[in-house]
């Protein structure tokens, strides 16, 4: 947990970055040698330096890895997610092998018990609807109808017990039942209230959610150690900790679905922009539990409909960023780091979020497949980003094709520091010595 | 051709080119013509989309403002339609990957543009493209993916298509295909986006 000074609200923004990232350097783990220790310390110091614009000793190395880890220790992905021994053996050893400068967090994998007793509809996963040895991957639905808009602007949360929920858990159906808790404003409304709770299959649904949260207990109780075995044994920091999104992804991706939103940006822009704007202070808070639960800085969020070809430049400013940009600034505010892993080309909207009116040195951005030149000319000393080695380069080129491409990214792009090295798109199926190229040529070559 | 409903369809203006096609029909048009205007609509939009002007919410529009014009024409028709297809193409997501939000988009610019298409849907296995081929003598296959672990089916399905001696061509797309995983899998081409896989079915059925 954050410890967050007493004085948090006389503190600027910079000083509540600073208390931020201290603490997450000062995290208190009982390292399990002097060299862990050290490793440590110096790989907060050098993601520090690279956040806030200065050279590090050495460019950090933070891959973004997805299932990978399955596919380097031999097993499926499906036994990651019900065999939690098997789950600690295979981050720790692709941590070991690999010592990339952050943590390889297995927490992504994720619980396939709970998944199964909640009965979800709106993913499959390993072994469930998709191969054993693959990511989870969802089920695009226009889960939120095009006419649901104002009952989700009038209480966000109760549209999402009374209607989103019942629509993809399977075992939450009958939560459409339920009533808003806000009712509860007097006596006789408690009563009220809870009758709906008294209904049979209501209770069920209730039961079945109690196992759940003790599977999910279980499943977190023996994710700690693992992360902490590495965290601690190899003095490796946790980057990624609170998550959340841009509002139009908030309500592209979960509720109304791709083809929805874009249709909506058409039929009905005002309710679109209303919706959005009611997500803002959810999405801030939902990035800010994460980051102060785990005392990392950094929220990580993706951004995936606003890319290039999915919309005008002048949708983008309208619809993606105006809303994004209120978030960003939001968590800004709290000394949070957002962490914003760019998906697909922002070939085209360089210009849009090398927006002056966020302050520099405040936010990362990973890139996939935008051009790096570009980035390094817009972004440079504004903000840290990296990324762009790809998916497919690791998985279907050669090491020295990695190696050869590591180091000509160095060169064009990382002169100045504020850069980090990392893959594109998520790291699920590659080879090994390619991963290795990339990682160790970092070390090698990144030195400054 | 009716410019006023080329108009309201490429400017995006739902309402009215319902409303403009209701017109034309009252005033006794050929709805055979309703559709060439339809049909001149969607090129120019698909210019738009090639010069960067037009995006997925006007491609997506378009193709909504399609479906309700032709659900109009329907009851105006004395007889089926029968137009001329300029080729067979076979399109799915390859084996483990669900995704098809972008197939589905790709599936709707080819049948616009004159192709009839078979599609598989999701999770689609090598033997599943092949046996579509067979079926239908198709003599395009278009394979999509949007994860990195798609590269392996999509090579896969490449092999079993030869193996079968299918005669065809086959194009990759999805978010992260490249020269390289061409290449990789075997196939004879891949594409960026729905303009580049219709440019590609056209240049290969010689269209």
């Amino acid at each position: 947990m954050f410890p967050m000074p007493e004085n948090w609200k006389e503190l600027t923004v910079k000083e509540r970055q600073t208390a931020r990232l201290q603490a997450w350097a000062n995290a208190g783990l009982e390292f399990t040698t002097p060299e862990a220790k050290k490793a440590y310390e110096q790989r907060t110091r050098m993601i520090s330096d690279v956040v806030q614009l200065k050279k590090p000793e050495r460019i950090p190395i933070i891959p973004w890895v997805g299932v990978y880890p399955a596919q380097y220790n031999g097993v499926t992905v499906e036994k990651l997610m019900y065999d939690y021994e098997v789950l600690g053996d295979t981050f720790r050893k692709f941590n070991a092998d690999f010592l990339p400068d952050s943590l390889v967090s297995c927490s992504m994998i994720g619980p396939g018990k709970v998944y199964e007793l909640l009965n979800i509809q709106h993913y499959h996963w390993a072994g469930h609807g998709t191969p054993p040895n693959t990511s989870y991957q969802y089920v695009e639905e226009e889960y939120m109808r095009a006419d649901e808009y104002d009952t989700l602007i009038n209480d966000p949360s109760h549209f999402f017990q009374h209607t989103y929920l019942p629509r993809v858990v399977g075992s939450l159906g009958p939560w459409a039942m339920l009533s808003p808790w806000t009712n509860v404003i007097e006596l006789p409304l408690v009563a009220m209230a809870a009758v709906p709770v008294g209904i049979p299959n209501v209770q069920q649904s209730y039961q079945k959610l109690l196992a759940a949260g003790q599977a999910a207990l279980e499943w977190f109780g023996a994710v700690g150690p693992i992360e902490n075995a590495s965290m601690a044994g190899l003095g490796l920091p946790q980057i990624i900790s609170g998550i959340t999104k841009a509002p139009f992804d908030y309500l592209g991706d979960t509720l109304r679905g791709t083809r929805g939103i874009m249709l909506d940006m058409y039929r009905q822009p005002a309710k679109l922009m209303e919706a959005m704007e009611r997500l803002v202070p959810i999405a801030i808070e939902l990035g800010l539990s994460g980051a102060n639960a785990a005392n990392s800085p950094f929220v990580f969020m993706p951004l995936h409909k606003g890319a290039d070809g999915f919309m005008s430049n002048k949708d983008f400013e309208k619809f993606y960023w105006s809303s994004l940009k209120v978030v960003l600034l939001g968590l800004i505010d709290a000394g949070a780091i957002p962490y914003i892993f760019v998906e697909g080309g922002y070939n085209q909207r360089l210009d849009i979020i090398s927006d002056s009116g966020i302050p520099a040195g405040h936010t990362v951005w990973m890139f996939d497949q935008t051009d790096m030149k570009e980035v390094k000319k817009k972004l440079g000393g504004w903000a840290a980003f990296g990324g762009n080695v790809s998916g497919s380069l690791l998985k279907a080129g050669k090491p020295q094709e990695v190696t050869d491409y590591v180091k000509r990214l160095i060169d064009d792009v990382a002169g100045d520091g504020g850069y980090i090295l990392a893959n594109g798109a998520v790291l699920d199926d590659a080879t090994a010595e390619n991963v290795h190229a990339m990682i160790d040529t970092g070390k090698e070559y990144g030195k400054y | 051709m009716s410019q006023a409903l080329i108009s309201a369809i490429t400017e995006m203006r739902e309402e009215d080119a319902r409303q403009i096609t209701t017109q034309l029909l009252d005033g006794g048009a050929d709805p055979l013509k309703i559709l060439d205007s339809c049909k001149q609509a969607m090129d120019i939009i698909g210019d738009q989309f090639e010069n960067g002007e037009a995006f997925i919410p006007e491609l997506i529009l378009a193709g909504e403002m399609i479906k309700s014009i032709s659900e109009i024409l329907k009851s105006h028709m004395t007889e089926e339609v029968v137009t001329h297809k300029l080729g067979k193409v076979v399109i799915g997501t390859v084996q483990g990957d669900i995704h098809n939000i972008a197939k589905d988009i790709v599936v709707f610019m080819l049948d616009i543009n004159g192709f009839e298409v078979t599609d598989l849907g999701v999770d689609v296995s090598a033997e599943k493209f092949v046996e579509a081929v067979k079926e239908t003598e198709a003599t395009i296959v278009g394979l999509s993916g949007f994860l990195t672990t798609a590269y392996d089916p999509m090579k896969v399905t490449v092999a079993a298509l030869k193996e079968a001696k299918a005669d065809v061509k086959i194009m990759i797309g999805g978010g992260q295909v490249n020269e390289r995983i061409c290449v990789y899998t075997g196939a004879d081409a891949y594409g960026q986006d729905a303009i580049a896989a219709v440019s590609l079915a056209k240049q290969w059925i010689g269209a």
